[in-house]
């Protein structure tokens, strides 16, 4: 293949910026071993397509045709290839824009906290949505800070990210004019908010965040019990590891709850090489446990990811994280560094010939990507699109490998099960959910955090630990009393106070037709518009769609148009249930399957539709 | 190859090993409909209107991609089946001009009794894709719904891209990349509604890497890619099946020896193809063989709009 480039020139600060990043790049032998082994195009370097594409966005503020161009060359990458990929991310400006970003959270748990003031007061301070020379804003769906409601994130040319909350609609003026003002309080702005009370006898995976160890200090990390579970399972070796995993019956916390075990044992029983990979792409509106885990107790999660490589037998695995965590990044990046410095992560750890080390990818915007499949696409520099499924993930994943995903929280409980053992692990929790779950709460709660509960804790019990309603304003009113949940997540299901008894554990909430999902609890008052918040839901799967599949890509439109007519009393919901039953039977994956989960429970409690 | 038994609506089937449900199906006496669907090319597995019932799969299954296995129970026409074809088909003929497509898929439709006028008027609300952000649109209003109508892409004399036709089946994608052609001009650019084919930054074709060899006209569906004399015969009412035969022959221009599918109309050249199960070509030619017949005298043509 010659590559055709048409006329376009890079200026010497874009060429510059893939420049330092090829040569960054240059010693590595990385990921791409395994993949030319599976891919016949040797020259090309595509799975630095997605990081490449981040190096120009961060340097240079936006990426021109040139500077695809002069990426695309450099890695071997077609520019119609480039662009389709640099195009199906929300981070990437394709067209020139001011080098200060505001990504302003106008979804549910912020919504019902007030971002439609701080949207509104953004377009009176800084004009249209996508204007401006020197800050532009635009809405986002939600950024998984939904404990510090309003949340905003900032996305800057030539500086680090970062991001804010609560912003409060009169701050959205002084945040512009002092970005850096805004930066310094979002250093510390502590954990008071995120983590549990303290005391509470099930916090396992909550235990350093709330005993507030140093994110930053791997001495600190071992001094905390860090690492002695990567010891010990050196110890026990990889087989008895799988055993020891599938007996605590440890299942996904990603949303599917597949036993993660049995996940092991199958990518184990593949040839090598294989690949492991932590999901904390986390971008399921309302969930924001992964983050805190992360910024909070970066260590635990690379010690858990190289438990996983251990036992599964993979020499390489990968963080996926989503690209609006500038916290999380910057510290799993530094801990990454710590750990490989202390000999662990890299060549014949422990002098026991294991060599295992872990890459950092982040993500650019796209909800999909967090399904495990399209996470494969994008690590490897294709457009986040699913696969289709057969072949399974453990069989044929990331560049064409076997390979184990699991969710950051799935993960971290493996620390538990090896140190305490399976039966320990087993003591709370429901016979088929044991453990602990960390629920993120939202919404008119009157302390938004996440919770460790065992599963099988009732949701008001939940509820209560987050402080029941809250007394003062969501936005500008005050907050009446308990209206009603959603459970899971967009794609989960609204629940109304008959089942504030339900049991949160996997079973139980299946036979209310609900499921946990994520782990996202957002709560409303009896007070809220819920049929903005479910039109809000209905958008966000109109536009996180990949668009590759026929039922998801028009669905969800259609799903969204036909809304405004249950709005209005036109329409009682019989055509929008319709095209839900089509999504569900007939897309490729989870998105589709479930873009109508949050439309249809709400129809069936009454919560939109009226009696048209 | 050994054989597979498994259940098809109700009745012991057997079909070989390695078959996909479509072919077993097929095998069985059964048919599917299918849009993004070609026996030659890797299938995929994006329209969905092929999809079955398997037990034991909680969503439908896609016939086109999915590998039979033994003991499957399979049903193609359940209410489910019946429901999933109707609303996609229905989505996709509200959302995209179908007017091309091939007479089975016409035949399909009516069998579901397709009606895209159940959403209401349908209309472009957004305006180009190319100009809108990945995960941002406008709020609809509820009286109109959203299509990809757009005006077709006249940028030389070989061939119209006409994406008010585009289903999105990535077949185009596919002759241009990996499959065939190995050039990679165009890619899925955009993402949901807004997803589409394009060349970098939508540059113009001629701009951009295509060689015009036409491979992605020969896979496309729905007539969204069409050779230039075809389609101004199109628009000016010129083009006239009933007039048409179809010969073959092999290309004089070089000794590779490539099939040729003439359709001829009233004495002229309208339209060159190659069978897709030619196994010189699997379809494709080069810009010679599937353009080079203007010089053998087709209807002038106009100047690009
Ligand atoms: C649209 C979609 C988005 C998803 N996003 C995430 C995510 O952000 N984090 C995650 O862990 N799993 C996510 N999943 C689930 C993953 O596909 C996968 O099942 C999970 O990471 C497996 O890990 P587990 O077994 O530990 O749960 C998503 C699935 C779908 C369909
Ligand atoms: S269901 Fe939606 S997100 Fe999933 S593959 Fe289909 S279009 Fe993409
Ligand atoms: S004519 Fe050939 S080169 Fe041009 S876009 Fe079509 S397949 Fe690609
Ligand atoms: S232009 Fe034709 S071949 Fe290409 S994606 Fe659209 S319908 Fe398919
Ligand atoms: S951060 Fe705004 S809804 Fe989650
Ligand atoms: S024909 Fe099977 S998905 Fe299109």
């Amino acid at each position: 293949m010659d590559l055709h480039f048409a006329d376009a020139e890079a200026t010497e600060a874009e060429r510059a910026a893939v420049d330092r990043f090829m040569s960054a790049h240059a010693s590595e032998t990385g990921p791409t071993k395994a993949a030319r082994l599976e891919r016949p195009r040797s020259r090309e370097r595509r799975d630095l397509l997605l990081p490449g594409l981040h190096a120009l966005q961060a340097a240079i503020g936006w990426i021109s045709h040139g500077a695809l161009n002069y990426l695309g060359a450099a890695i071997a990458v077609p520019p119609a290839d480039a662009y389709g990929v640099a195009s199906f991310y929300s981070m990437f400006s394709l067209t020139p824009q001011a080098p200060n970003v505001l990504h302003v959270c106008d979804d549910i748990a912020c919504r019902a906290n007030g971002a439609l003031e701080v949207v509104d007061e953004c377009e009176r301070v800084f004009g249209p949505e996508g204007s401006g020379d020197s800050v532009t804003w635009h809405r986002s769906p939600c950024l998984g800070r939904c404990d510090r409601a309003p949340a905003l994130f900032v996305q800057r040319a030539g500086e680090d990210d970062f991001d804010h909350g609560p912003v409060h609609a009169d701050l959205s003026g002084r945040a512009i004019d002092g970005l850096a003002e805004l930066e310094g309080m979002n250093i510390d702005l502590g954990i008071e908010r995120s983590a549990t009370p303290q005391g509470q006898a099930e916090v396992r995976l909550l235990r350093r965040i709330v005993e507030r160890i140093d994110p930053s200090s791997l001495e600190g990390y071992r001094a905390n019990g860090g690492y002695a579970a990567l010891h010990r399972a050196v110890e026990m070796g990889a087989e008895s590891i799988r055993d020891l995993i599938s007996e605590s019956g440890l299942t996904g916390r990603g949303g599917a709850g597949f036993p993660t075990g049995l996940k092991w044992k199958m990518a184990a029983a593949e040839a090598a090489p294989r690949f492991v990979i932590a999901n904390a792409d986390e971008s399921e509106p309302g969930t924001f446990k992964d983050r805190v885990l992360i910024e909070q107790d970066p260590f635990a999660l690379i010690e858990a990811l190289t438990i996983a490589g251990v036992s599964v037998g993979a020499e390489k695995g990968f963080i996926y994280l989503r690209g609006e965590y500038p916290v999380a990044g910057r510290r799993l990046e530094a801990a990454l560094a710590a750990a490989r410095d202390a000999g662990l992560l890299g060549r014949d750890l422990f002098g026991r010939g294991i060599s295992f080390d872990i890459e950092l990818r982040i993500g650019a915007g796209a909800y999909i990507c967090g399904e495990e499949t399209a996470l494969f696409n994008s690590i490897e520099g294709y457009r986040g699109e699913p696969r289709n499924k057969p072949p399974y993930p453990t069989q044929v994943g990331l560049f064409g490998r076997p390979t184990v995903v699991n969710n950051v929280e799935t993960l971290l409980n493996v620390l538990f099960i090896i140190m305490e053992g399976a039966d320990e692990y087993r003591r709370l929790g429901t016979p088929t959910s044991p453990g602990t779950k960390v629920f993120s709460v939202s919404g008119h709660v009157a302390k938004p955090g996440v919770y460790e509960v065992p599963f099988g804790t009732p949701l008001q019990d939940l509820l209560a630990l987050a402080g029941g309603m809250r007394k003062e304003t969501g936005g500008m009113r005050n907050i009446t009393s308990f209206g009603s949940v959603l459970l899971g997540g967009a794609a989960g299901t609204f629940l109304g106070p008959e089942a504030l008894d339900l049991p949160l554990a996997n079973e139980a909430a299946i036979e209310r037709n609900a499921s946990l999902g994520s782990g996202a609890v957002v709560v409303f008052d009896t007070e809220t518009d819920m049929f903005e918040m479910v039109s809000r839901i209905a958008a966000f799967f109109r536009d996180e769609s990949c668009g590759q599949c026929a039922p998801c890509r028009i669905g969800t439109v259609r799903q969204e148009e036909l809304m405004v007519r249950v709005g209005s009393g036109f329409d009682s919901g019989g055509l929008i249930r319709e095209v839900g039953r089509a999504m569900t039977d007939a897309s490729i994956c989870g998105l589709g399957q479930t873009a109508s989960n949050a439309v249809v429970s709400a129809l069936d409690l009454g919560l939109i539709g009226g009696d048209a | 190859m050994s054989g597979l038994e498994f259940i098809l609506d109700g009745e012991r089937a057997v079909a070989p090993a390695g078959s996909t449900l479509i072919r077993a199906l097929s095998a069985n006496g059964v048919e599917t409909p299918t849009l993004c669907y070609l026996e030659h090319t890797s299938a995929p597995n994006v329209c969905r209107v092929c999809v079955v019932e398997v037990e034991g799969s909680r969503p439908l299954v896609p016939a086109c991609s999915r590998l039979l296995e033994e003991g499957m129970v399979v049903s193609s026409d359940s209410s489910r089946v019946r429901h999933a074809r109707k609303l996609v088909f229905e989505m996709l003929a509200s959302s995209v001009d179908l007017s091309l497509v091939s007479e089975e898929t016409g035949a399909w439709m009516r069998e579901y009794d397709v009606d895209p006028g159940r959403f209401g008027p349908t209309l472009r609300t957004d305006g180009p894709a190319a100009s809108m952000r990945p995960g941002h649109h406008e709020r609809p209003d509820g009286l109109s719904f959203a299509s990809v109508a757009q005006p077709p892409l006249i940028q030389d004399d070989l061939y119209v891209r006409d994406y008010a036709k585009c289903i999105l089946c990535y077949q185009c994608v596919n002759a241009c990349g990996p499959e065939a052609q190995n050039t990679f001009a165009i890619s899925v650019a955009g993402r949901g509604f807004e997803a589409r084919i394009s060349t970098e930054f939508e540059i113009g074709l001629p701009d951009s890497a295509c060689v015009y060899c036409g491979n992605c006209i020969a896979v496309c569906p729905t007539g969204a890619l069409i050779p230039r004399t075809e389609f101004d015969l199109r628009a000016s009412g010129g083009w006239a099946a009933d007039r048409q035969s179809v010969t073959r022959t092999v290309c004089p221009y070089c000794g590779v020896g490539c099939n040729l599918e003439l359709t001829v109309q009233d004495g002229a050249i309208v339209r060159v193809d190659s069978p897709l199960d030619h196994d010189v070509t699997s379809g494709n030619l080069c810009i010679k063989g599937r353009f080079g017949f203007s010089h053998v005298g087709a209807q002038p043509r106009s100047e690009p709009a």
